[in-house]
């Protein structure tokens, strides 16, 4: 069963009437429903393109929480052989929000490290809604050091609503660890590509996403805040999270035209979640594509090169 | 601009900045409700002196308790683009800027000086809780790799006092993105070998603490300060329990083993000479009362009039 957002109603129900027709259909042989069917189903193809065309920021940041968006897992199984996971920080816990090892990619071996928010309510819970807590950032760290030391590529796939507000986490200091893993991002001499998949959660983000490279996925989203945060704050009312989001610039396409992110990834019509397969293919082409543009670079060049990236950012504004 | 401006007006700023206060004016304390002069807390460094509460300070009121004779030199700190995503809420974020600087008397939420303390020279960046929140914009981005950059260049240490709430919402993604920009500020002077010292104040969280604020060589706080990434209501509602005594104050990330030390804010300028001298290869600091300096050579070596890079 399709899980149909909010703005998708219109959607839902032609669709459901096409399946309702075949349904009837299979029972009574006697009716002849196909044309009726086939041009429900190009209302609802046309109607797709159409909604997806345009989606407000705040719509974006339901389809990049959408629960059937294909999540860190799904991406490292489709693109990568050989994923051996590697876990735990050697110092407290393994976090099941993060998930990293070593892997290939196209042959080539790489480290992958991602947030996972899980798929069903079991396996959500296991990966904490993708929130990290210390130990998902001290692992991470621990996995770039072996990157660097092996000379082995780094992928980050960041999918987070941002790092777990728990009182565990304050104590066994979770603003050290994301500290700590911004700053290890800074300091790897192996090309770095992150892609935002869904949701790029504030500092729980940064922490993976200081890369040389940042690509995010059509209607992924990447921001400060959460739109319903900053609503209770500067509107004191959490509903205002359309008006929020619009004035955060969390789009793929604020963050591209501020010069904050490098490239934005097609999603099939309707969405990642609709064509999961297509979404990961083209994920998988642009990591392919910007890790051939920093092949070439030495080290030095590469530590060279992000820094410069982001020292440079902020020098312009949306022009509006 | 010119000499004067450039140079003398600084100095003079410095020495001359201390609000002008009424005689008469009382405070309350916040904390045990006492009243007290204005003049004494402010002798007294904005500490209560009947519960030792550590009440807010402005930057410029600690330059001028921190350096030698209330002498220092502000650092310039490049501008940069002004509401780069045209952010509206209920004001529109030039208004909430207006606002802020007429209510503080700066430009913005960082301070960058340079001068000596105890005769021993620094860079020292303070955040200002009152202009916004202290919140992390591109300017505080900007002054505090400005402040490093400035240590670099003249060999010093930066001390940097840490105060906000958080990266500036009204700017977005590129208030996030001095995350790594001020790690980078401060990789430029660990490669540098200079000490940076970071001294949380009340308070300190957000992604200021996930950034530059948690990445000091050593980590001094104020007593009670609260420091801490997410807020104590946001846990609650999480984990649907109530946090104990204490939590996120200095003193619990003290036994945590988040920081190095928590010190009163009376000691703190004597612990930061202390403590950097010794750091920086120096001789032990002369104990008492200094007497004034004949001279003050690097205030005349400053390049004030080059625009930093
Ligand atoms: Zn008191």
């Amino acid at each position: 069963m399709t899980h149909y957002l909010d703005f998708e109603k219109p959607l839902a129900e032609i669709e459901g009437k096409a399946e309702e027709l075949r349904t009837m259909a299979r029972t009574n042989e006697d009716m002849d429903i196909e044309a009726e069917a086939k041009a429900l189903d190009t209302k609802a193809d046309a109607m797709l393109i159409d909604l997806y065309k345009k989606l407000t920021p705040w719509r974006k940041c339901q389809v990049a929480r959408h629960p059937e968006r294909p999540h860190c897992k799904n991406y490292i199984d489709a693109l990568f052989t050989e994923y051996t996971p590697l876990a735990g920080d050697r110092n407290f816990a393994d976090d099941h929000a993060v998930m990293g090892g070593i892997a290939r990619f196209h042959d080539k071996p790489v480290v992958v490290i991602g947030h996972e928010k899980g798929n069903d309510t079991q396996s959500r819970i296991t990966h904490n809604f993708g929130m990290a807590r210390p130990e998902g950032y001290r692992k991470a760290i621990r996995l770039m050091d072996l990157a660097d030391r092996f000379r082995l590529p780094v992928i980050t796939l960041v999918d987070t609503p941002g790092a777990y507000p728990g009182k565990g986490a304050e104590e066994r200091g979770q603003s050290e660890a994301i500290a700590r893993s911004t700053e290890k991002c800074l300091q790897i001499g192996v090309p770095l590509i992150s892609v935002v998949i869904g949701e790029g959660g504030s500092g729980g983000a940064v922490a993976f996403a200081t890369a040389n490279r940042v690509a995010m996925l059509e209607h992924s989203v990447y921001s400060v805040i959460s739109p319903e945060g900053c609503a209770s704050i500067l509107w004191k009312d959490a509903e205002k999270m359309r008006e929020a989001a619009e004035a955060l610039r969390l789009t793929a396409q604020d963050l591209h035209s501020l010069g904050v992110i490098d490239r934005i990834i097609p999603e099939p019509s309707g969405g990642a979640h609709r064509h999961a397969k297509q979404a990961i293919a083209e994920v998988g082409k642009t990591i392919q594509a910007l890790l051939a543009g920093l092949s070439d670079k030495s080290p030095e060049a590469l530590i060279r090169d992000r820094r410069k990236k982001f020292m440079s950012m902020g020098k312009r504004g949306l022009e509006i | 601009m010119n000499w004067i401006t450039n140079y003398v007006r600084p100095r003079i700023n410095s020495i001359f900045s201390r609000r002008e206060v009424p005689e008469n004016l009382w405070t309350k304390c916040d904390e045990c409700g006492t009243m007290l002069f204005h003049r004494e807390i402010s002798d007294n460094l904005f500490v209560c002196s009947n519960c030792s509460h550590h009440m807010a300070i402005t930057p410029r009121e600690r330059f001028d308790a921190l350096f030698d004779g209330g002498i220092y030199v502000d650092v310039p700190v490049p501008d940069p683009v002004a509401d780069p995503l045209h952010f509206r809420d209920q004001k529109k974020y030039p208004d909430r800027m207006k606002a802020a600087q007429k209510k503080t008397g700066e430009k913005e939420a960082m301070l960058v000086g340079e001068g000596e303390i105890g005769r021993t020279p620094i860079v020292a960046a303070a955040q200002d809780f009152g202009f916004m929140g202290g919140s992390m914009s591109m300017f505080v981005g900007n002054a505090i790799i400005a402040a490093a950059e400035r240590a670099v260049e003249l060999n010093r240490p930066l001390v940097l006092f840490s105060a906000a709430g958080g990266a500036r919402m009204q700017e977005g993604i590129l208030g996030l993105m001095q995350m790594p920009r001020t790690t980078i500020a401060v990789q430029m002077l660990k490669e540098a070998g200079l000490p940076y010292i970071v001294v949380l104040t009340h308070p300190t969280t957000g992604g200021v603490t996930a950034s530059y604020a948690m990445l000091g060589d050593v980590q001094i706080a104020e007593p009670n300060a609260l420091i801490g990434f997410a807020g104590a209501r946001v846990i609650e509602q999480t984990i649907r329990e109530k946090l104990p005594e204490g939590f996120q104050r200095a003193e619990y990330l003290l036994e945590h083993g988040m920081l190095d030390r928590v010190t009163d804010r009376r000691h703190l300028r004597d612990e930061l000479v202390t403590i950097i001298r010794m750091l920086m290869g120096m001789t032990p600091p002369v104990q008492g009362d200094l007497p004034a300096p004949e001279d003050t050579p690097q205030l005349a070596e400053a390049p004030a009039d080059k625009p930093k890079k």
